[in-house]
């Protein structure tokens, strides 16, 4: 309805920003670029085949099934897109087609599309992929292409080394590669520096709020510091901890997500709270090298609960009312 | 009713795990393959058999406020029956399926048609309301199995399927694997329950 200078009469919102999902999603994935950059320098043109590939596999899988669906789905609106392209972030660079394919059925299939669509999945699509790819496929999913190694070397990735070979076996590896994404690993979590810049962006313009982000970094931070300080002789140091892993990639972009993510400020508290400490418990403690993704789908199944304790507060409404 | 018509609402309509979602726990806990889920099904086909025939015998005996106690001590034979026949013939497959051979005696699918049919029904009857029931639960078990079986570990019945240096989908040998394939064998069997009661 447009107001052309008389009086607006139409239920709220009345005033509006001049979002659009496609708008936003675009929006996110353009952040990633930087990101997506240091992945392509470091890895050459297997990131770039792995992301072309995801990409074109869940849009695809997304317009077959708009195309056999009674209810209208857009599946140009750049979430299939923004799930692929989170996907190849988390998938190794030498990942095979067919397991870029399976992994892209599941994300839009079992992540999304059984829910009910965008906006009705309990769970982050990508994550969904990534998980049941990693339990199905644990030996291709575990064995990552050293950045700038093109003759085809594999490795672990500092946090499987840790895991595997103890504390000794990661001392040589500094500060600084970790930030600048100098080690093994998947297309998206060699790099903290360059999603922190990329995401800054999505902080401007209020996409992704500072809650989860800070409480997530912060809960790993401080609980694997705590271990630390207890016994550095056994324990990795928490700087260690917050730039290897997915946890950059997991607390900006995948624990942010709008659709399973908290509402309320409280919940968004607690919710960062509980990935963190799930991340942490499982790094520290767990037979699985890397718990960011399982600490995200595990909290993902609380985002209900949490809304509904926690509820969002609405305009308007007296306290006491 | 007659009986061809009660056998095919007994596999798509009223079968016990698709369409009354009876006995989940074994369903999806014993079909890692397909020899797994026939195995279990027919040793609960036998029991639900076996339990509706005596249960429909002693109908009028057994005093109406001790009569779940009465099934369940019924039914608790027939499964060491199974359970000990099993192991003396076959005995690999008793020892994969482990614990879930005696708790057959508390799967509710059989507790129900005790209660809800064999024990108001006739001998003949509840002979083939066991009979066609468990015949259903076998053929989901089956179907569930073979899903599993050819996604997760690329053979079926044992034979393999697929060249064996194949990368297989772990995933659906496991628990998660268990409740998506259960998932989508719903969706289709609910789609062709709804196929036949349409057609009548």
């Amino acid at each position: 309805m447009e107001a052309n200078g008389v009086l607006i009469m139409d239920s709220s919102p009345l005033g509006r920003a001049g979002e659009s999902t496609r708008k936003i999603m675009f929006t996110v994935c353009l952040t990633l670029v930087p990101a997506l950059a240091v992945s392509v320098w470091m890895f050459g043109w297997d990131a770039v085949r792995v992301l072309a590939l995801t990409a074109v596999f869940t849009v695809g899988v997304e317009a077959l099934i708009a195309k056999f669906s009674n209810t209208k789905i857009d599946y140009l609106d750049g979430s299939a897109l923004l799930t692929g392209i989170l996907l190849a972030m988390n998938v190794p660079s030498n990942a095979p087609w067919w397991m870029l394919l399976i992994g892209a059925i599941v994300a839009v299939v079992i992540g999304k599309q059984v829910f009910g669509g965008l906006g009705q999945n309990i769970f982050n699509p990508a994550l969904v992929a990534r998980v049941f790819l990693l339990i199905s496929f644990p030996m291709q999913m575990t064995s990552w292409p050293l950045p700038g190694a093109f003759d085809g070397t594999t490795g672990a990735t500092p946090l499987g080394i840790l895991k595997t070979e103890g504390i000794g076996a990661i001392k040589t590896i500094g500060v600084g590669d970790l930030a600048m994404g100098h080690i093994g690993g998947s297309l998206g979590e060699i790099s903290a520096l360059a999603l922190l810049i990329g995401s800054l962006y999505l902080f401007y313009k209020k996409y992704i709020t500072w809650e989860i982000p800070v409480v997530f970094i912060g809960t790993v931070f401080v609980f694997t510091g705590a271990f630390y300080l207890i016994n550095p002789a056994q324990y990795a140091s928490p700087v260690f901890h917050i730039f290897t892993g997915g946890l950059f990639l997991g607390a900006l972009y995948m624990a942010t997500d709008m659709v399973t993510s908290p509402l309320s400020f409280k919940g968004k508290l607690l919710f960062g709270f509980g990935c963190g400490f799930f991340t942490a418990l499982i790094r520290l403690f767990g037979s699985y090298p890397e718990g960011v993704s399982f600490a995200i789908l595990f909290m993902n199944a609380f985002v209900p609960l949490l809304d509904r304790y926690f509820p969002d507060k609405k305009f308007g409404m007296v306290k006491n009312g | 009713m007659n009986v061809k018509e009660k056998l095919l609402k007994s596999f798509f309509v009223e079968n016990p795990v698709t369409g009354l979602l009876l006995g989940l726990c074994p369903t999806l806990a014993t079909t890692t393959s397909a020899e797994n889920g026939l195995g279990m099904g027919l040793a609960t086909t036998f029991v639900l058999v076996s339990s509706n025939v005596v249960i429909s015998l002693l109908r009028n005996v057994i005093p109406n406020r001790v009569r779940i106690p009465a099934f369940i001590v019924v039914i608790a034979t027939f499964v060491t029956i199974v359970d000990m026949g099993m192991q003396a013939t076959l005995y690999d497959l008793h020892k994969t399926l482990g614990l879930f051979i005696p708790l057959i005696v508390v799967n509710c699918i059989i507790l129900g048609r005790a209660e809800a049919f064999a024990s108001k029904n006739n001998l003949w009857d509840s002979f083939l309301d066991g009979l066609f029931m468990g015949l259903g639960f076998t053929f989901s078990l089956f179907i569930l199995g073979s899903v599993r079986e050819i996604l997760g570990t690329g053979s079926w019945l044992g034979m393999a399927l697929v060249p064996g240096d194949w990368s297989t989908i772990l995933v659906f040998v496991l628990a998660p694997g268990a409740f998506l394939s259960l998932g989508f064998i719903l969706v289709g069997m609910n789609k062709i329950a709804r196929v036949i009661e349409g057609g009548k």
